[in-house]
């Protein structure tokens, strides 16, 4: 049962190599809306500084849903999917596979790449401490839920954008979550709270995503 | 043993067909023939599960196949209209990964072996992007020499492969079923295939 676990996670990591060129597109473009704030607002610190938990939760949500659709459409185009669901193993462990190969390729890196922004905005260095940290808990959810929401929009038109719709509002506690941590740093407070609450959701959309997408899953397939 | 009772399929408002009902047992071979669009292909994605029936079900040893879902699985080997190849793999790493996810132990030497009995180990090592449709549908087959599963549906399996390649097919079909495996298959071509109860089943309106 682990082989097919791994096999699903390893062959995953392997085609994001080999397409290396869609894993840098959503890097450039968490690198880009982030850096298109700064020039737009000017260089003052302290306005900088209190946009920026917002601007880069809001940043590094979009460019870990850019990727989304890309998550189960190849599979069912080609029918690799159709195998999946035949397999022996629980197709729910398998999708945990999927998308931890999915936040490996498209959220990890932002998370690293996070405090490097974080400096354009004069962030101090426990609030891009606290950034690194918010960040690491609240990705995971965020590749979670955009599962199900890819698994549902298999097959359709334009589900880019329905994705985006389905998704997004799904999304909000963890952006609550997450760039409040980071506030609370940056005003002296304690960001535990807000942390263990995020760590909360991620746990949570750990246990029931992948129910949801499994099940998802087999109804586009049908 | 695969026993189906009253299997109908509706597509959208259409019925593509109704009370389907076979026995199939160890070392038998079942034919399900019909015109384009009869339903071949539901009928098989029924079978394995992929599709629920509108009415009727599949037993599998006896209990339907969703209370005996594992078994039944690790059991089937299903190859539809399409390869499940990924174009930016090998056809090895293909062969191996899909043989692997499917929980199957394959090694490299076992999965080389098996390429090397449809007869295109020579494409091993290029990527399923650069091959043609038949050399394609080679590398996909090829799981069957890997598989330990009892029962094999395959959706047009001698589509796009050529002569050569049509004979070695039948001839692992026939050893198979002779060793006690079941075999569904729905095909176009006329193929000898060896096997001790051959069944046809008919589709029409």
């Amino acid at each position: 049962m682990n082989g097919a676990w791994m096999t699903v996670l390893k062959r995953d990591l392997l085609l994001a190599f080999r397409r290396r060129s869609d894993v840098a597109t959503t890097l450039f473009f968490f690198l880009i809306v982030s850096s298109l704030f700064p020039l737009g607002i000017g260089p003052e610190p302290t306005v900088l500084s209190s946009i920026a938990p917002g601007v880069l939760w809001v940043a590094a949500l979009l460019a870990g849903m850019l990727s989304l659709t890309r998550l189960f459409a190849a599979d069912f185009a080609d029918g690799s999917l159709e195998q999946m669901l035949l397999a022996p193993q629980p197709l729910t462990l398998l999708v945990t596979a999927k998308v931890l190969a999915h936040w490996l390729v498209c959220g990890l890196p932002v998370v690293l790449l996070a405090p490097l922004i974080g400096l354009q905005y004069a962030l101090p260095n426990d609030a891009l401490f606290v950034l690194i940290i918010s960040l690491l808990l609240g990705t995971p959810a965020l590749s979670l839920i955009g599962a199900i929401g890819a698994a549902l929009t298999l097959g359709v038109r334009g589900s880019g954008l329905l994705v985006a719709l389905l998704v997004l509002p799904l999304y909000i506690p963890v952006l609550i979550f997450g760039a409040g941590a980071v506030a609370a740093s940056q005003h002296g407070m304690s960001a535990q709270a807000h942390l263990s609450l995020l760590a909360a959701c991620s746990l949570l959309a750990l246990v029931l995503a992948p129910l949801a997408t499994a099940a998802a899953l087999r109804i586009s397939v049908e | 043993m695969l026993l189906t009772q009253g299997l109908a399929c509706l597509r959208g408002d259409r019925l593509l067909f109704k009370n389907v009902e076979f026995e199939l047992n160890a070392g038998g071979l079942l034919y399900v023939l019909g015109e384009n669009g009869s339903g071949k292909s539901s009928l098989l994605r029924m079978l394995c599960g992929l599709m629920l029936p509108e009415s009727g079900t599949v037993f599998w040893n006896k209990k339907p196949i969703k209370e005996e879902s594992e078994s039944y699985l690790s059991n089937l080997t299903y190859i539809g209209h399409l390869n499940g190849l990924k174009d930016d793999l090998t056809a090895l790493e293909n062969l191996t990964m899909s043989a692997r996810a499917a929980g199957n132990e394959v090694t490299e030497d076992k999965a080389l072996a098996a390429l090397a009995a449809i007869g295109i180990e020579r494409c091993a090592n290029l990527p399923a992007r650069v091959l043609s449709q038949g050399q394609k549908r080679r590398v996909t087959l090829a799981k069957l020499w890997l598989s330990e599963g009892k029962l094999w549906i395959l959706d047009e399996p001698f589509a796009a492969l050529d002569i050569a390649s049509v004979s070695i097919l039948a001839a692992k079909l026939g050893e198979h079923l002779s060793s006690g495996g079941m075999a569904i298959l729905t095909t176009h071509q006329d193929v000898a295939i060896h096997a001790q109860s051959t069944q046809t089943l008919r589709l029409s309106e």
